[in-house]
């Protein structure tokens, strides 16, 4: 009973439903579009009436934003909150320079796609993204949550070789306590 | 032999009332702090959705033994304070666990979850639950010398230890304690803010400034062992104000009224009062609340 298919899929559309009305998000305020994160949170576009919250520690949160261009040096930082996070887990990407590098896609000490590194969720473009997009991007998250489409995270998880791999390529000294999830 | 089993089936009911009326009291409260900000804030049931997300994430975080029971102390003192107290007086169902003495028993197990949670949080490892637990613990030694000082009072004036010996005396006279001892009252009024840690005495937690500070190694599953812990406590300690000073409540109607209208005091306290300092918050209780606490026994003993 507990593991039939059908019952299962029930669970699924609760934890999903309850997943996408609650997410708790770690701003990580890399680059310059952390700055439009505050206008979002309060009063103006109160981000909170969507079951979107800010979480303290990466321990306790279900999404990582990436607000902007990543420089080498943060990269590896970033990468260890992100295997603190705990399942499941979704990251958005903000601002174009999350994209393709943006307006430092010549920078010698930033990266320029953050798909290589993290599996990135959503994108929300912009230089930068105004919080009518940010509002936007998470709604376009909490639809994919619903649909089950949100999988970044086993992607990660999957391809982890691919993605060291090329984390290692940009962190040469790699001293990090290994993913165990 | 009959009456012990309603009271055994009463206090699980207790529990599950506890719940929901706890997690119910901190949505409204996010959302009447949401309406002082001018905002439209969560929906009032936005907690439940929380804790059933919590509850479906998983925790693979391993820092050692007492990380992972350092909740389950929290969540045992709570269900051990909330069993004690009576909720509805004069009801065979709902009169609960208590037992002359309850109020002394009260006054030990109430520490008793965060000690724990403080042992757990120290296995973490994590420098900001080091800085949550001793501020929670110093805060804890400002707020306990007041709460002591306002029960002790009242075990004087009325010669006994249990909380229902007091509402039948309530009861008897036809006044409130909040009135027959107002200075017991007030101590254990102020006291209750820092139990309740909302800001201005949030330093425990303080998110911006400790990462939340003892929990924050604690993600899924644990968080949400401590949410709900949380609001069981908090309808415990709301309910033993109701007991102690509001007469009790003889209803359920009664009860939410009168829980509901001490639980804004600490509340809408908070919305308007940013974050002291450790120091400050420890002046505060042993300023005011503790000469209120003096008060109250000078009064017991004369009266
Ligand atoms: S996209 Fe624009 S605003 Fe965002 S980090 Fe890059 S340069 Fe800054």
């Amino acid at each position: 009973m507990i593991n039939d298919k059908n019952s299962q899929k029930i669970v699924d559309i609760i934890q999903n439903w309850s997943r996408k009305h609650s997410i708790w998000v770690l701003a990580y305020g890399t680059g310059c579009g952390a700055i439009e994160i505050p206008p979002t949170m309060t009063s103006r576009y109160d981000a909170e009436r969507l079951g979107v919250r800010g979480a303290a520690t990466p321990r306790q949160a279900d999404v990582l934003l990436i607000t902007g261009y990543l420089t080498t040096k943060t990269l590896k930082r970033v990468i260890r909150v992100y295997e603190q996070m705990q399942d499941p887990k979704y990251v958005i990407g903000f601002g174009s320079c999350t994209i393709n590098g943006g307006m430092y896609y010549d920078s010698y000490n930033t990266i320029k796609v953050l798909d290589k590194y993290l599996p990135v969720d959503v994108y929300i473009n912009g230089c930068m993204p105004r919080p009518e997009a940010v509002l936007a991007g998470f709604g376009k998250l909490q639809q994919l949550i619903a649909e089950g489409k949100a999988n970044g995270a086993t992607k990660y998880k999957e391809n982890l070789e691919w993605y060291r791999g090329n984390q290692k390529k940009i962190i040469p000294n790699w001293v990090m306590p290994e993913y165990n999830w | 032999m009959e009456s012990i089993w309603y009271k055994i089936l009463g206090a699980i009911i207790t529990v599950i009332v506890a719940f929901i009326v706890g997690l119910t009291y901190m949505g409204l409260s996010r959302k009447i702090t949401a309406r002082i900000q001018n905002r439209k804030g969560p929906p009032f049931y936005q907690n439940f959705i929380d804790a059933l997300k919590l509850a479906s994430k998983t925790s693979a975080i391993h820092h050692g033994f007492m990380q992972h029971i350092g909740p389950a102390f929290m969540m045992i003192t709570s269900i051990m304070s909330v069993l004690v107290v009576p909720v509805l007086t004069g009801d065979q169902w709902f009169s609960n666990l208590n037992f002359k003495g309850d109020l002394i028993f009260l006054l030990y197990i109430m520490v008793f979850g965060p000690l724990g949670m403080a042992l757990g949080a120290g296995q973490t490892g994590n420098p900001n639950s080091a800085i949550g637990v001793t501020r929670g613990l110093s805060q804890m030694v400002g707020f306990e010398i007041p709460w002591v000082m306002a029960l002790v009072a009242l075990m004087m004036q009325y010669k006994t230890a249990s909380i229902v010996d007091l509402i039948n005396i309530q009861q008897e006279q036809g006044v409130w304690l909040m009135f027959s001892s107002p200075f017991a009252f007030i101590a254990a009024v102020l006291a209750m803010l820092g139990m309740f840690r909302y800001s201005p005495f949030d330093i425990v937690g303080a998110p911006t400034e400790l990462a939340s500070g003892p929990v924050s190694e604690n993600g899924g599953k644990y968080l949400f062992t401590l949410m709900s812990s949380n609001s069981i406590f908090a309808f415990a300690k709301l309910t033993l104000y109701v007991d102690l000073f509001l007469g009790g409540a003889s209803n359920i109607v009664e009860l939410l009224i009168k829980t509901f209208a001490i639980y804004l005091i600490p509340m809408l306290y908070g919305t308007v009062s940013p974050r002291y300092r450790t120091e400050q918050a420890i002046k505060y209780f042993w300023g005011w609340p503790l000469f209120f606490g003096f008060l109250a026994l000078l009064y017991a003993a004369i009266f």
